[in-house]
């Protein structure tokens, strides 16, 4: 069976949930003829035509917008932001109308927001960003961030049939990377939104992350393990909800942890998991809980400047070989 | 010449205004006598008594917009409302209750006491809650529009904003989306010529409101907000145009806002000759005396509907402020789905 590539999967999963429901549909820039900036909905117009595969004007808070209509008609939209950096011209329509409708008065909008995000694609200040904290701190939304091709298939799916708004992450520089290919199975399954997944077992410390840092992480967690020291890897899948259960477990297992991300330091997601596991764990902790992040800069563009930029397999070593010291 | 194929602002040209049958403007009366004693009751009594906190607006002396833009819109039919349009609210058939319950943030309300005043929805009734970021509302019923369209449905939307609404980036991708599309929705502005304390002409350089729709390939139409006859028959025609399937119409409605722009505002930025050329203009007192000399109604006639609409506001005043406050936990509830 072939290997299935992240970017394939996502469409795949779309393509399924649109062959199963006559409600979703498709609207975004240059999501129909062109098939999407990165291809993710190559193919969707010829096979369900322009009425649910739609291509719109430049207008990111009208795609949403009107994306939250015609869920409120009961649609299911799926609306794709070209690059998650310009989900910033939709936030008003997510933060305010979408989170909001269901506790206001009792109208839910099933509509998924895909936002293309991360860097070390060389894409400079505005196609490199990891916007997620926004809406992590946005009641009302749920918020998902795949790291590999089967949770990306799996979390789509899931996010299309949630009743309430999904801002769906999906790392560009896993779109196409041999690495994370791989073979899916031919049924229909789906990933539970707020469940996290351990990437790999270990007693002596743990990391915990989500999206392209996962990698970094293993490949960390292999070269730590040259030199005794067992590291455990929890790839959270989803922020919001995120799997507290399974945050605190993996800490109560290994008593000193790692977070990382490539998001950026001050309000990202490893501050709220810092709290809750001195709020919940502190008494098994044995050692500082310490943040790997992108520092608090915009995500520059000169392949130097961003390498400096992203969090690195030798932070990882650094940090894990200091905590495991301790 | 049908509006089938011309657009409705030529076609007004053409043909002149029509006017709706006299059951229709009875009950056209019968809502803006109702909507600004309703309002009347809000701003200048429970609000005054305390017994109404938080922000209140109302639409004395727009009430001609929301009422003959709405009143004959099929069930099936979407509204969007915004923040002066409780005449939208009524004809839809949301009750007094709900709606007195909802700005005393009673149980009962339309959001349960989690939101306040006008910000009211209801699917049942076809109404979408907007939201205080004026001007969302647009993409929103661009949205509603567009799935009449998937789903072939001959459905329209009217969509209503103030003036101030048209400064957003929101109101021009909206427009400019549903224009593009061909979505079935009216964009109806009431044009009360202050957004808040700011007039007009800080707020546009162009004229009108409506200049703006060939900028969007729309027809657009001025129309005269105080004469609920003339919003009536522009909207019928802009309705029909949306129903067949040719796209959005902007109409614009000149009116003024003959209050503050909430309940603690006294306006005092605006020159009082003003409310006095505009008081002159009243749209209830303008469609009573067109009644009255048609021999359409009485003036005791008048007479009487004011007072059963006065006693139908009493007993839901009565009952809404018996009506119970939510539970304090009731915050936490619903902000996603929940099995019930």
């Amino acid at each position: 069976m072939a290997l299935t590539t992240y970017v394939d999967a996502i469409r795949q999963g779309i393509s399924e949930e649109m062959e199963r429901d006559d409600n979703v549909f498709v609207l975004g820039e240059d999501v129909g003829i062109y098939g999407g900036a990165f291809k993710v909905t190559a193919g969707l117009l010829e096979k369900f035509g322009e009425t649910r595969v739609i291509d719109t004007p430049i207008s990111e808070s009208a795609i949403v917008g009107a994306a939250i209509g015609a869920a409120l008609m009961g649609l299911r939209p799926i609306a794709e932001m070209q690059f998650a950096d310009f989900i910033s011209c939709a936030f008003d329509q997510i933060t305010n109308f979408a989170a909001k409708c269901r506790y206001r008065w009792g109208a839910g909008i099933p509509i998924v927001v895909r936002a293309p995000s991360g860097g070390n694609i060389h894409g400079g200040p505005f196609h490199s960003q990891n916007p997620e904290m926004h809406f992590v701190h946005t009641p009302g939304l749920k918020v998902v961030c795949p790291s590999t091709t089967y949770d990306a298939k799996g979390l789509i799916k899931s996010a299309i049939r949630d009743p309430d708004p999904v801002i769906y992450f999906e790392h560009k520089f896993l779109y196409r990377w041999p690495r994370v290919k791989e073979e899916l199975p031919s049924d229909d399954y789906t990933v539970p939104i707020g469940k996290a997944a351990l990437r790999r077992k270990g007693s002596s410390l743990s990391i915990i992350t989500y999206g392209a840092m996962v990698y970094v992480a293993l490949d960390a967690a292999a070269e730590l393990q040259k030199e005794g020291i067992d590291v455990e890897v929890l790839d959270l899948r989803s922020l919001l909800p995120f799997d507290r259960e399974a945050v605190l477990e993996t800490v109560k297992k290994t008593s000193k942890v790692i977070l990382l991300h490539e998001d950026t330091r001050i309000g990202g997601f490893a501050g709220e998991l810092a709290a809750v596991i001195s709020e919940e764990a502190f008494d098994y902790l044995d050692g500082p809980i310490r943040r790997i992040t992108a520092p608090d800069t915009p995500v520059p563009f000169s392949p130097p400047l961003e390498e400096f930029f992203l969090p690195k397999v030798s932070d990882v070593l650094r940090v894990a070989r200091e905590l495991h010291a301790y | 010449m049908n509006a089938k194929t011309v657009d409705p602002h030529t076609l007004a040209k053409l043909q002149g205004p029509a006017l709706p049958p006299r059951e229709t403007q009875l009950k056209i009366l019968y809502y803006m006598k109702q909507v600004r004693e309703l309002e009347s009751r809000i701003e200048r009594k429970l609000y005054r008594q305390g017994k109404i906190v938080g922000g209140v607006y109302v639409g004395r002396g727009q009430e001609a917009i929301a009422v003959g833009s709405c009143i004959d819109l099929r069930a099936d039919d979407v509204v969007c409302p915004s923040h002066r349009d409780m005449g939208a609210f009524l004809i839809r058939g949301m009750s007094l209750r709900t709606i007195l319950a909802q700005y005393m943030g009673r149980k009962t309300g339309a959001t349960k006491g989690k939101d306040s005043n006008m910000h009211m929805g209801s699917l049942e009734h076809n109404l979408i809650a907007f939201i205080s970021m004026l001007g969302d509302n647009v993409p929103v019923a661009t949205g509603i529009g567009l799935s009449f369209k998937m789903r072939g449905q001959d459905r329209v939307v009217m969509c209503s904003f103030g003036d101030g609404a048209t400064s957003r980036g929101d109101w021009h991708e909206g427009l400019n989306m549903a224009a593009v599309m061909k979505c079935p929705v009216v964009f109806i502005c009431n044009n009360n010529q202050y957004a808040y304390s700011t007039p007009l002409e800080r707020q546009m350089a162009v004229e009108n409101v409506a200049d703006r729709a060939p900028a969007y390939g729309i027809p657009g139409e001025i129309v005269d907000g105080n004469d609920v006859l003339a919003v009536w028959d522009a909207s019928q025609r802009a309705i029909e145009w949306a129903r067949g399937g040719h796209g959005p119409t902007l109409i614009e409605c000149k009116t003024f806002r003959m209050t503050g722009h909430s309940a603690h505002d006294d306006a005092g930025y605006v020159p009082p000759e003003l409310f006095e050329f505009w008081e002159s203009r009243d749209p209830i007192r303008r469609l009573e005396r067109s009644l009255v000399q048609q021999n359409m109604i009485s003036e005791s006639g008048i007479v009487e509907m004011q007072n059963r609409i006065s006693s139908e506001i009493d007993e839901a005043i009565a009952i809404a402020e018996k009506d119970p406050y939510p539970d304090p936990e009731d915050c936490l509830r619903d902000v996603y789905f929940e099995e019930q």
